[in-house]
């Protein structure tokens, strides 16, 4: 069976919760694996981290270089390709760092790639079952990936549930195999995201939209009905892209993390990324015109409706409600 | 500055509910919208605006059957100036790596400083750009939500990190840069610019004209197979309120009240 390796994303020196989950998902494809997780970067943080995966890996390949201290693809690419062995497995998670990664390691390594795993059913030889999903979470779909050159695998953050009892592991320093490392792209800067003018992560309840809701015109049909509960309009990437919010009204992993009380998904398909911008375990109501929609998948509540008519017709009736109660 | 922008024909998922067809080893094709993949649209439009301040030429390409001319078409009426279909009965079955394989060959045949896709497809994995690069040896950035132009050799991009921040970089020419949504406002296509273009002549390539050992693209080189579609559930699923949509109201309501949502 070919050796498995976690590449770690971390940052500030804490390992990201994905590392917990590539060794759950390692012990899913070889239940007698003892991956090793690989760390670059450089300094007293890598150590940090290096120190904290001892609890869960029994290896951990340490790989400090100064080129490595910012978050340059090209860069941790060229050391991996050093360090990692011939036909090993690399798990990485599915993150923008991920998606920046691993397809082009994929090729210098000469291993398959399968992107976006959410799933892993087994094992037959040199050839792995994977689950995917496709179209925007509406069908999944098996995929077999043949592993005899190794393969690198970016695996959804979330997908593999974190498991086993705490180990004592060793930290192996692997820093001289990298030899120099250069790059045609240089890291300059990390901006942070602008404040908007309502902070969605401050409501108790959201009313949030997608694509459901057609044009920037539409948007007043879930202002009103917002004012109406006292909530807030947040929204789901297609209605940032079409700028009809702004940015900082966007719920998901390249938005804000929100943890309402109450969640109303209106005409939104409900992707991963989406919802992993959804924390706190919230009421969730979804309402889209499609039954097929993976939202109704994942909420508590669902309402097989055009969010045109129905918005409006729930916003006057929680008036009517409160008019008459007056 | 030489533009090349790699774009596909996808089932359009705003258009489409997506089902499995009878014997669950495809979705069900018939009747299904497709259009041109939408990120890859971005990315179109991002090579048109890059052309018009700095000068240079916007060509698009796919890999894919006659069917897919409809996208290139699409792309030229946006205003790109030419369309290449690369098509191959060998190309058929092809794996990320395969497609990126043929694309490199393309590349290659001609000289282009920036090489652009969108960064995933509705079926896809995110893979195809950054394969390219790493075939070609050009420098990558993925998730790319705005560029700017500094000079001949180099570009200032910025990533779509997380929690809505942005990640800059300095990128060197020639380059793979797969593009995030949002990144620019695509410009409208009416029926008159696709009609303007309906008779320009696409080249066609196959395995033979760019080089490509058919052993290496296609199902034949393919590691990652397809192997089935099915249908699964993420979570427990949703109680659907059923019954008229004044007593869906009212439930809703209830509901809401119960849970904190209103007052």
């Amino acid at each position: 069976m070919a050796r498995i390796f976690a590449y770690i994303v971390h940052k500030g020196g804490v390992a990201d919760d994905s590392a917990a989950e590539l060794v759950a998902a390692a012990r899913t494809i070889d239940p007698a694996a003892t991956p090793v997780a690989i760390v670059t970067g450089c300094g007293t943080e890598l150590d940090a981290v290096c120190e904290s995966l001892r609890t869960s890996y029994a290896e951990v390949w340490k790989v400090a270089n100064q080129a490595l201290t910012d978050p340059n693809a090209e860069l941790i690419r060229q050391a991996l390709v050093k360090v990692v062995p011939g036909g090993s497995i690399v798990l990485v998670p599915h993150a923008h760092f991920g998606i920046d990664l691993s397809p082009g390691l994929s090729i210098k390594l000469n291993a398959a790639f399968v992107s976006d795993v959410v799933g892993i059913e087994g094992v037959e030889g040199t050839s792995l079952k994977l689950v995917r999903q496709e179209f925007g979470g509406q069908v999944s779909a098996h995929v077999r990936c043949d592993t005899s050159t190794g393969a690198v695998l970016n695996l959804r953050p979330g997908a593999f549930k974190p498991q086993g009892a705490a180990i004592n592991g060793v930290v192996v320093d692997k820093s001289a195999e990298t030899g120099t490392l250069t790059a045609k792209r240089r890291y300059l800067e990390t901006v942070t995201a602008e404040a908007g003018d309502v902070d969605i992560t401050k409501h108790a309840v959201l009313v949030s939209v997608g694509r459901g809701i057609q044009e920037k015109d539409n948007i007043a049909i879930a202002e009103e009905l917002a004012e109406t509960l006292g909530a807030a309009v947040s929204c789901s990437r297609p209605v940032v892209d079409a700028k009809w919010l702004p940015k900082s009204r966007q719920v998901g992993s390249s938005g804000q993390t929100v943890k309402p009380k109450v969640y109303m998904a209106c005409g939104i398909s409900g992707s991963f990324q989406h919802l992993a911008g959804i924390k706190g375990n919230p009421f969730i109501v979804a309402i889209n015109k499609n039954p097929k929609a993976p939202f109704f998948q994942v909420a508590d509540v669902g309402i097989v409706a055009d969010i045109l008519e129905f918005l409006p017709e729930l916003t006057n009736k929680i008036r009517e409600t409160r008019g008459a109660s007056v | 500055m030489e533009i090349l922008v790699c774009v596909r024909r996808v089932p359009d998922t705003s258009e489409n509910e997506i089902q499995l067809n009878s014997t669950g080893n495809d979705i069900e094709r018939d009747d299904l919208v497709y259009s041109v993949n939408e990120p890859d649209n971005y990315a179109v439009e991002e090579a048109l605006q890059i052309a018009a301040k700095n000068g240079g030429n916007v060509t698009v390409v796919t890999v894919g059957t006659d069917e897919d001319e409809e996208v290139l078409r699409r792309e030229m009426a946006m205003g790109a100036n030419q369309g290449v279909l690369l098509s191959d009965d060998a190309f058929n079955g092809s794996d990320g790596k395969g497609i990126a394989t043929i694309l490199k060959a393309f590349v290659q045949k001609g000289k282009y400083d920036l090489v652009l896709t969108g960064i995933q497809a509705e079926d896809g994995g995110a893979q195809v750009g950054g394969m390219l690069a790493a075939l070609l040896d050009y420098p990558f950035a993925s998730l790319v939500n705005s560029i700017t132009v500094l000079d001949g050799s180099k570009l200032k991009v910025g990533r779509e990190i997380e929690g809505g921040n942005r990640e800059m970089n300095e990128i060197d020419l020639p380059c793979v840069l797969s593009i995030q949504t949002g990144i620019n406002e695509p410009r409208y296509v009416g029926m008159r610019g696709i009609r303007q273009v309906a008779s320009v002549e696409i080249p066609t390539y196959g395995a033979s004209d760019l080089g490509i050992a058919t052993t290496a693209v296609g199902e034949a080189g393919a590691r990652v197979k397809r192997v089935d579609y099915f249908v699964s559930a993420l979570g427990k699923g949703a109680e659907i309120l059923q019954g008229s949509r004044e007593e869906i109201i009212n439930k809703l309501i209830e509901l809401m009240k119960a849970k904190g949502g209103m007052n």
